[in-house]
């Protein structure tokens, strides 16, 4: 299976009495709270521990795009992504991703991503969000109604960009460009990179990545139990459209602390994952449902099945209504394993075999964790638990993984020396 | 009074519900907010000496099709085509809220379709310095009280009745505000004001004057941009949805305006 290393960035010192004193995390969350001198070391860090996975041995490295978001620190993944790739040289970069219908043109994301590809050799996940309310309809204005036609169409277009070998006219819904020639191209072009939908659990989403041949990921923050109908619903319905159960064709977000004991776990993992789900998560419930955001059809199956249970459970209307904020619950919740070496290869082991998720992408950077503890877990985890969950799946083939320039081929990218270049 | 009656007209292909009451000189409604999941005590005063002509614009109870309407233009022409359709082609228009910001682009782009003309509280300007409120950013509790002086009556005009079926309901009110968001999407700033200029229809402005969405104040706003003459009345004890709060005041001050 791959072992997938993901940050979201929050910014880690949000105040104590933040929740009493702030309506929201996301979207009017207060600049006054953000100090930009602080932020450059929480920037730093973040990018060090990114680079430290890397090296570390994770297949990827993951980021993801948020707006006025104090636990997301990333309007642009792509500015992150296209410093690892210099910083990096086999791990594969996944942007997860960039949510497309608020990129005005949307040639831009495919520009963008064929410079992430190039400068890293061919090791860009293209990530294709919708995007959630927070973002898309508040912080950036976008329609709820428009949303998603304008999102399936700049799909197209940024698809047709990478593939299109002449400069071709654009007649959209939305857009409309007589001269669409992307340069630079992406190197992985056989036919483009990989494609991941990070979603909810609505059924159209489901049947779209099925019919495209997409990765479906469900990036919740509520863990495996959580996960677990949403999961069921991808592959109910997989099994409807007659695909097989190649557990690559789904990912999933899982926090995770590991120790040298489960009370080393707690002792060290309570405070940051206390942090998170109680202060990044304390989002203003007026920013979850903007009218047309769900569509009718999910809206529908919401109210009258079971399938709803699944898609309900991603709807981020539920999401909040979850909202453990200590950390036995959340450890009893399943948001994130906690243990020894041991306890947490049973628990990863259970995971991926339970949801059948092939691509396990883990936050082992959490709320506020120090970047010295979150190097602790990473280490913790690439050596004692990667070795032990790596085997699993290895029957089936990862059709959906980047396939990057054979070593011989790519650049040799310079050491990087800081200290000498402060010195000079 | 007549009884009511409910006919179907096409518009772009999608049904919209026209509903007519009463007998004397037509008037034309366009609803606000929420649409009208239900006849009101409002339109039956109106009923009471004018035929009272009610189309649901696309999205609204009634009506669907508003998910082909991607820009401002189509929304317009998609109103024209449902008042002509609707029989109300020069006849006295009254639009509220949402409803009166199309009620005021029938009066300014084809201004022979447009006696007189009456906007409650309507929607199409925005003021930074008087920011209205977003209502599509409200917690679920919060609505009513953003709607009416007296939310228990918003609360009573979009509960479901009797035999209402369970699923298709809260889809259909859900709907309505959807509609409203595709027309009026972030701001519910249309640059109608390029256009008020263009309105020579006599024109009476109503607005509540505990309206919790748009600021009354921009009820100056209307009245110095409209070309033609103007009035305007506060309604007492009323919220954005005035016809809602104060149905015989409304309807009185109405009735007043057209003669």
């Amino acid at each position: 299976m791959k072992l997938m290393w993901f940050h979201l960035m929050p910014y880690t010192e949000l105040p104590d009495d933040f929740n009493q004193k702030h309506p929201s995390v996301w979207v009017d969350i207060h600049s006054s709270l953000f100090d930009p001198r602080r932020a450059h070391h929480m920037y730093n860090d973040f990018m060090d521990e990114l680079e430290y996975a890397a090296e570390m041995g994770f297949d990827a490295v993951c980021v993801n795009e948020h707006h006025s978001n104090g636990y997301g620190l990333m309007p642009s993944p792509n500015l992150i992504a296209s410093s690892l790739a210099r910083r990096t040289t086999d791990t594969a970069l996944c942007v997860m991703g960039n949510s497309l219908a608020l990129y005005n043109p949307p040639t831009r994301v495919a520009e963008e991503f064929a410079m992430i590809d190039c400068i890293s050799g061919g090791r860009l996940i293209a990530g294709f969000p919708v995007g959630s309310p927070m973002d898309t309809c508040y912080a950036y204005g976008q329609n709820p109604s428009l949303l998603r036609e304008r999102y399936y169409e700049a799909h197209d277009l940024v698809k047709k960009a990478w593939m299109e070998k002449e400069t071709f006219a654009f007649s959209g819904r939305f857009n409309q460009q007589r001269y669409v020639n992307i340069w630079p191209r992406p190197i992985q072009n056989d036919p483009h990179p990989p494609i991941w939908i990070p979603g909810g659990g609505s059924i159209e989403t489901w049947r779209w990545c099925a019919e495209m041949d997409y990765v479906y990921c469900y990036l919740s923050y509520y863990g495996y139990k959580a996960g677990l109908t949403t999961m069921q619903g991808f592959w109910n319905e997989m099994a409807k459209l007659g695909k097989d159960r190649n557990p690559y064709r789904a990912g999933f977000l899982q926090f995770v602390g590991v120790a040298e004991s489960r009370q080393q776990a707690l002792d060290l993992y309570t405070e940051p994952a206390e942090y998170f789900y109680g202060r990044c998560l304390h989002v203003d419930a007026r920013f979850a449902t903007p009218p047309g955001y769900t569509t009718e059809a999910t809206q529908r199956a919401g109210i009258e099945s079971m399938v709803a249970k699944a898609a309900n459970t991603a709807s981020y209307q539920s999401k909040l209504s979850l909202k453990a904020t200590n950390m036995k619950d959340i450890v009893d919740g399943g948001y994130v394993i906690i243990g020894s070496p041991d306890e947490v290869v049973e628990q990863i082991r259970h995971v991926a075999t339970s949801l059948n998720v092939g691509h396990l992408m883990l936050l082992l950077q959490y709320g506020n964790m120090s970047k010295d503890t979150t190097k602790y877990n990473t280490r913790m985890f690439a050596e004692q638990v990667m070795p032990k969950v790596k085997d699993l799946f290895g029957e089936w083939e990862d059709k959906w993984w980047p396939k990057p320039l054979a070593k011989g081929q790519r650049a040799a990218v310079p050491a990087f020396r800081p200290q000498l270049a402060a010195a000079e | 009074m007549s009884e009511l009656k409910a006919a179907t007209v096409e518009v772009n292909g999608f049904p919209c519900r026209v509903w007519t009451k009463g007998s004397g000189p037509k008037l034309g409604f366009l609803a606000g907010l929420g649409g009208l999941p239900r006849w009101l005590p409002f339109l039956d005063k109106l009923a009471e000496t004018r035929t009272v002509i009610v189309p649901s614009l696309p999205g609204y109870p009634g009506a669907t099709g508003h998910t082909e309407l991607d820009t401002h233009l189509d929304w317009v022409l998609a109103v024209r085509q449902l008042i002509d359709k609707a029989g109300l082609a020069g006849v006295d228009l009254i639009g509220a809220s949402v409803g009166g910001a199309f009620a005021a682009e029938m009066a300014a782009i084809f201004p022979g379709h447009v006696r007189k003309l009456v906007l409650i509280a309507p929607f199409g300007l925005f003021d930074d310095k008087e920011p209205a409120t977003d209502p599509w950013a409200q917690r679920k509790e919060n609505v009513a009280g953003l709607m009416c002086a007296d939310g228990a009556k918003w609360n009573a005009l979009v509960a479901a009745p009797e035999g209402a079926n369970s699923v298709e309901w809260p889809i259909e009110m859900g709907r309505a505000f959807e509609a409203a968001a595709r027309a009026f999407w972030p701001l519910g700033n249309t640059r109608l004001e390029k256009r008020l200029g263009l309105i020579a229809a006599p024109t009476l402005i109503l607005w509540g004057d505990r309206d919790a969405v748009l600021p009354p104040s921009y009820a100056k706003k209307f009245a110095a941009g409209i070309n033609g003459s103007t009035r305007i009345e506060t309604v007492a004890e009323a919220g954005h949805l005035a016809y809602l709060d104060q149905p015989d005041a409304v309807a009185r001050a109405i009735l007043a305006h057209f003669g």
